[in-house]
């Protein structure tokens, strides 16, 4: 029970964590004109957090209890 | 004028010698071989003393004490019980239904007709 | 190659293969080796979510937003990092209580309410027939630009053409029929469609398959790579706006943030989501990997189009191709047929299942939520005393679906111009996001009601309705565009679409704000006002504490049971004692206010409660809730729900019987203890009366010697015929003291085992002669007549002599003591039969009394009432008798003698080991 509630704890967390990232104020900062790999500065960051984001959730969701 | 006693149990060898030892003893004495006829020879008989065996087939000794005990006319009367059963129980049971005296078995001649004397001189 | 015939072809074709995937897997479940239960197709079946909206619909949105198209992803992955705290209970909930729906479930936790359960039906498919126009929008749409292959010519206008020749009507009348044959062959156990999701997910890799080829084929083959596409985006000064889109776009940030905050909710509450995330799951634990495999399945599917969007953009400049078409008219302007062919075979597969899961969740709802309450109650249906109900369901489910589907495409004919792809889809999650409240806050929050849940949802969609349907509606000329310009009747505050004035924010973030307040409000507020019903009361808890309970998941369903108040008694006093158990029961009809036992008590389910309570306090929680369990019975369980019961708790079952077992054995444990203990108090008394007699029987001869040894020494004037009577009584009384203490020795040697045994052959006769005559002197006294009856012959038997000579003594001094005393007579008789040698003692007595007949020969015992008779001998008599009788192989018992006396008896076999035959 301990473990599950550990496992739900990081879950919320990482949501949290996801909502602040994917949001005013921090989305601005990456709103500016340029490129980053060649991709718009703002795209690269969404895909590159997003793709973060699923990684962490995998590690959580798969870890034992 | 003599007392009278009446001897009251079913071991005729215990009789036997309870017999010479009060008759020696100046006691008029009569025999009841159970508690039926105890009762029933205690109106005639009057005794001064009952000397009670308590393990009696049909009408035990107790049970004799009680109904002498009944009867206003034979409260005076002096109960002495004897038994072989010597238990703590047995004797305050004894005293308890009214019994003067609680002589266990084997007992001293001697002891036994002093103390009978005592309880007849005292009345 | 793009022939109509062609496209018709191998549309038919790739249905055809849905149909015969799912039949496999239909098959597959139906032999027990089930294809969708691996967390892998659960991931993809979860992807239904990509609809046509997805595959043609983001390039729309991202060729004039720019990211506007990712909230749609972005939002559902973050409400999957809460899958595992709010999905897995919606999960455990609805397998706990066999939620068959969305609607189901709302109702079942508002108290089943059916009315709740046909409202929230209601606007389930009222929210979502634009999505599925959306679906007919796209398909009809790339059929007809498909077809006009190499031109790349715009679709007419709807309503432009007769309905009869509209692709539309075809698609939506080919994709119920579709439907139809795929969901609703035969209804399904446990609402589960294995068929269905294993074509659904294959579906799911065909549209990822398809979309990536062109990206891949945009990306590369048309430009050089990402660098390369976006480099030329923004050196176009119309493009470049939309690298930095957030500031630019209609709403911004808040657009931004309220299409996060519906995708969230609409992944949850979306119909066809609902469905194959909650009610197709076959296994808990597979949520694990669906946590992250569906979210990068969105990525993948979303990493190309911004590429294809602005790749399109530069490729047709103008805008006269309509960006939501991008996916298949690039392809088609750079003359890639096959791949044209895999793009719109993708497109049909976004669409076709997102039609087919929702219209199956939707007919579910509307056949089990809103029409068979109503007909089951229609008394002159008689539905009740029907058996077999499933033609009539199916054909419910199979009208409804064509009903939904139509009606989807009569949205499409009323509105489906107004708005692009993504525009419409939005209107429907809008319409779902109106469950967020009751559903979130019941299985949090066990305060909410069923009127509070009723209020809110008529709330939020009727704030929904006016602010994005009507609107839609009167775009489309439909109905006046005043309505939305002056506000209904001139009143500028009801404008839908500056709702009390409320201006600057984009249609849906508008109409989000308000029917969530609304919604939300009059949740809490009507919640808070009112009361909750028992039923309402109990749904909630099982809803808000489904982890807290007992891993069988019972609760519900245990409340339900009944019991007897003597089966709880005896329950409890199994494990607490009688006495506990009386003082649990009293106590609990005290807090009744009644008098047990006299009044007796009903188990009910404060009761049964009380009963299990107090048993966890001696056994633990969960084996008093297994034993509480066991002695409850259940009502009314459904086949269903014994299959769950066996398969699921087979385990609980199995230690619930391990537990009865062990409690049996210690109650047997526990009583042979309490036997034991009786008898060892039973032998402690006898031992105790035993002493006192023994203690008797040695002081009475005891008190005569001693009495005369007195006499005797102390009294000279005894004369001599006197002293030799007296002497004699000392000699007698010394005799029966040595018998005395012989018995009580022979009993100690019986006793440890220790007797010797001396056998020779004898003649019984001469014992019984011998015995007579040792005891003469007494028989002679006591004046008895003695009868001996010996056979002439008679076979020598091997025996102890001494032992059977006291046998023979002891039952002939017993029948002098219990003769008549007014005429003593006894017989003695010996018979020789069938190897055996029968010797009997009979008196002319009183007899034994029946009740005494066997225990006479126990140790200690003595036959009657020590008091009133008075005992004759020490009790050890006979005990010694039946154990010498029982070493030689023989038998000892007391009848009743003809004459009326007591008749002692004992056999001997002539040869020992003789059978066993018993005269």
């Amino acid at each position: 029970m301990h473990g599950f509630e550990k496992k739900g704890q990081r879950m919320i967390a990482l949501c949290m964590l996801g909502c602040v990232l994917f949001n005013f104020p921090i989305l601005a900062l990456f709103n500016v004109p340029g490129l980053l790999f060649g991709v718009p500065v703002l795209y690269a960051y969404i895909f590159i957090t997003w793709a973060l984001l699923i990684a962490l959730m995998a590690r959580v969701a798969e870890k034992r209890d | 004028m003599t007392k009278k006693v009446l001897i009251v149990d079913d071991e005729q060898n215990i009789v036997t010698a309870l017999e010479y030892l009060l008759g020696q003893s100046g006691y008029q004495v009569e025999v009841a071989q159970n508690g039926e006829e105890a009762l029933a020879v205690v109106d005639s008989f009057a005794p001064d003393l009952v000397l009670l065996d308590v393990m009696m087939p049909r009408v035990n000794g107790y049970e004799v004490c009680r109904r002498l005990r009944e009867r206003p006319e034979w409260r005076h009367v002096k109960i002495v019980m004897l038994s072989a059963k010597g238990r703590e129980v047995e004797v305050s049971k004894g005293i308890s239904l009214g019994a003067d005296l609680y002589v266990v078995k084997p007992f001293s001649n001697t002891e036994l007709v002093a103390q009978i004397d005592a309880l007849l001189a005292g009345a | 190659m793009l022939q109509g015939w062609v496209v018709v072809a191998t549309s038919f074709a790739y249905l055809g293969l849905l149909f015969a995937i799912a039949y496999y897997a239909d098959r597959r479940a139906d032999a027990g080796r089930s294809l969708i239960a691996n967390p892998y197709i659960y991931s993809l079946s979860l992807a239904v979510y990509a609809t046509a909206w997805t595959f043609y619909g983001s390039v729309g949105r991202a060729a004039s937003d720019g990211v506007g198209f990712l909230p749609i992803y972005i939002g559902p992955t973050l409400m999957i990092a809460l899958w595992w705290v709010v999905m897995r209970k919606i999960l455990r909930i609805s397998k706990d209580n066999r939620i068959t729906s969305l609607a189901d479930f709302i109702a079942s936790r508002y108290g089943k309410s059916a009315l709740l359960g046909g409202v929230v039906t209601v606007i389930a498919v009222i929210g979502i027939v634009p999505y599925i126009s959306l679906q007919l929008k796209a398909v009809s749409n790339s059929f007809t630009i498909v077809l006009q292959y190499p031109a790349i010519v715009m679709p007419a206008k709807v309503g432009a053409v007769p309905m009869l020749q509209d692709t539309a009507l075809w698609v939506a009348l080919s994709l119920a029929l579709f439907t139809i044959l795929f969901g609703t062959r035969h209804l399904y156990s446990a609402e589960r469609h294995e068929g269905m999701v294993a074509a659904i997910a294959f579906e799911s890799l065909v549209k990822l398959l398809a979309f990536v080829a062109v990206g891949v084929f945009v990306t590369f083959g048309i430009y050089d790579g990402f660098g390369d596409v976006f480099a030329r985006a923004a050196a176009d000064p119309e493009l470049r706006p939309l690298l930095t889109p957030l500031e630019g776009v209609a709403g911004g940030y808040a657009s931004w943030v309220w299409l996060t905050i519906l995708s969230m909710l609409a992944i949850l509450f979306l119909p066809r989501q609902f469905q194959v995330t909650v009610i197709e799951n076959v296994r808990e634990e597979h949520l694990k990997k669906a946590i992250w495999l569906f979210p990068l399945y969105m990525l993948a599917i979303n990493v190309f189009v911004l590429p294809i969007a602005f790749g399109g953009r530069l490729h047709f400049p103008g805008g006269v191709v309509d960006a939501d078409t991008f996916v298949l008219s690039i392809p088609m302007a750079e003359r890639q047929e096959l791949l044209a062919l895999l793009v719109f075979i993708g497109g049909l597969s976004a669409a076709t299942g997102m039609v087919i899961v929702e219209t199956i969740a939707l007919s579910t709802m509307v056949c089990n939520d809103l029409l068979m309450p109503v007909l089951l109650r229609l008394k002159s249906l008689r539905l009740n005393d029907r058996a077999d109900l499933t033609g009539l369901l199916l054909g419910i489910r199979r009208g409804a679906i064509l009903l939904i589907v139509l009606l989807g495409y009569l949205y499409f004919r009323l509105a489906g111009d107004a708005y692009a792809l993504v525009s419409i889809g939005l209107i429907s999650f809008a319409a779902v996001a109106q469950f967020a409240p009751v559903v979130l806050g019941g299985i949090f929050w066990k305060g909410g009601t069923r009127r509070g849940a009723l209020a809110a949802l008529v709330a939020g969609f009727a704030i929904w309705f006016y602010t994005l349907l009507l609107p839609a509606l009167a775009r489309s000329g439909w109905l006046p565009i005043g309505l939305l310009e002056q506000g209904p009747f001139g009143i500028a505050l009801l404008r839908p679409l500056q709702l009390f004035g409320l201006a600057g924010l984009d249609q849906i973030t508008h109409a989000m704000l308000w029917s969530m307040i609304a919604n939300l409000g009059a949740y809490v507020m009507v919640s808070l006002s009112g009361t909750q019903s028992a039923e309402e009361h109990r749904q909630a808890s099982v809803f808000v504490d489904v982890f807290r309970r007992s891993p069988e998941g019972g609760g519900a369903r245990f409340w339900r049971g009944t019991a007897s108040a003597t089966d709880l008694h005896h329950l409890l006093a199994r494990f607490l004692g009688a006495a506990a158990a009386d003082a649990a029961f009293r106590d609990h009809a005290k807090r009744k206010g009644l008098s047990w036992p006299t009044q007796p008590l009903t188990a009910d389910a404060d009761f049964v409660h009380h009963v299990e309570t107090q048993l966890a306090g001696a056994i633990g929680a969960s084996s008093a809730r297994i034993m509480v369990a066991s002695a409850v019975k259940e009502e009314a369980l459904t086949l269903e729900e014994v299959r769950r019961i066996v398969d699921e708790a087979s385990q609980v079952v199995m230690y619930s019987h391990q537990l009865e077992q062990k409690s049996r054995e210690l109650e047997a444990a526990s009583s042979e203890l309490r036997a034991a203990n009786e008898r060892l108090k039973e032998l402690d008394r006898l031992k105790d009366d035993f002493l006192s007699t023994v203690t008797h029987e040695l002081r009475t001869p005891l008190t005569s010697i001693r009495s005369f040894g007195e006499i005797l020494a102390r009294d000279p004037k005894v004369d001599l015929a006197q002293r030799r009577r007296f002497l004699g009584i000392i000699a007698k009384e010394t005799g029966r003291l040595t018998r005395l203490i012989d018995q009580v020795l022979d009993l100690a040697k019986i006793e440890s085992g220790r007797t010797d045994w001396t056998e020779t052959a004898v003649d019984l006769r001469e014992v019984i002669g011998d015995s007579v005559a040792a005891m003469s002197q007494v028989l002679q006294e006591k004046k008895v007549r003695v009868e001996v009856h010996l056979p002439e012959q008679i076979t020598p038997v091997r025996v102890d002599l001494d032992r059977i000579f006291q046998v023979l003594l002891n039952l002939l001094s017993n029948a002098v003591k219990f003769c008549n005393p007014q005429d003593r007579r006894i017989e003695v008789t010996l018979a020789e039969r069938d190897g055996w040698l029968r010797v009997e003692v009979c008196d002319n007595g009183s007899g034994v009394r029946p009740a005494d007949e066997k225990s006479i020969f126990d140790k200690f015992v003595q036959a009657g009432d020590t008091l009133t008779d008075k005992p004759q001998g020490s009790g050890l008599g006979l005990y010694i008798c039946r154990h010498i009788v029982e070493h030689h192989g023989g038998r000892i018992w007391v009848q009743r003698a003809p004459a009326g006396g007591a008749c002692f008896a004992f056999t001997l076999p002539i040869e020992r080991g003789a059978p066993i035959h018993q005269p």
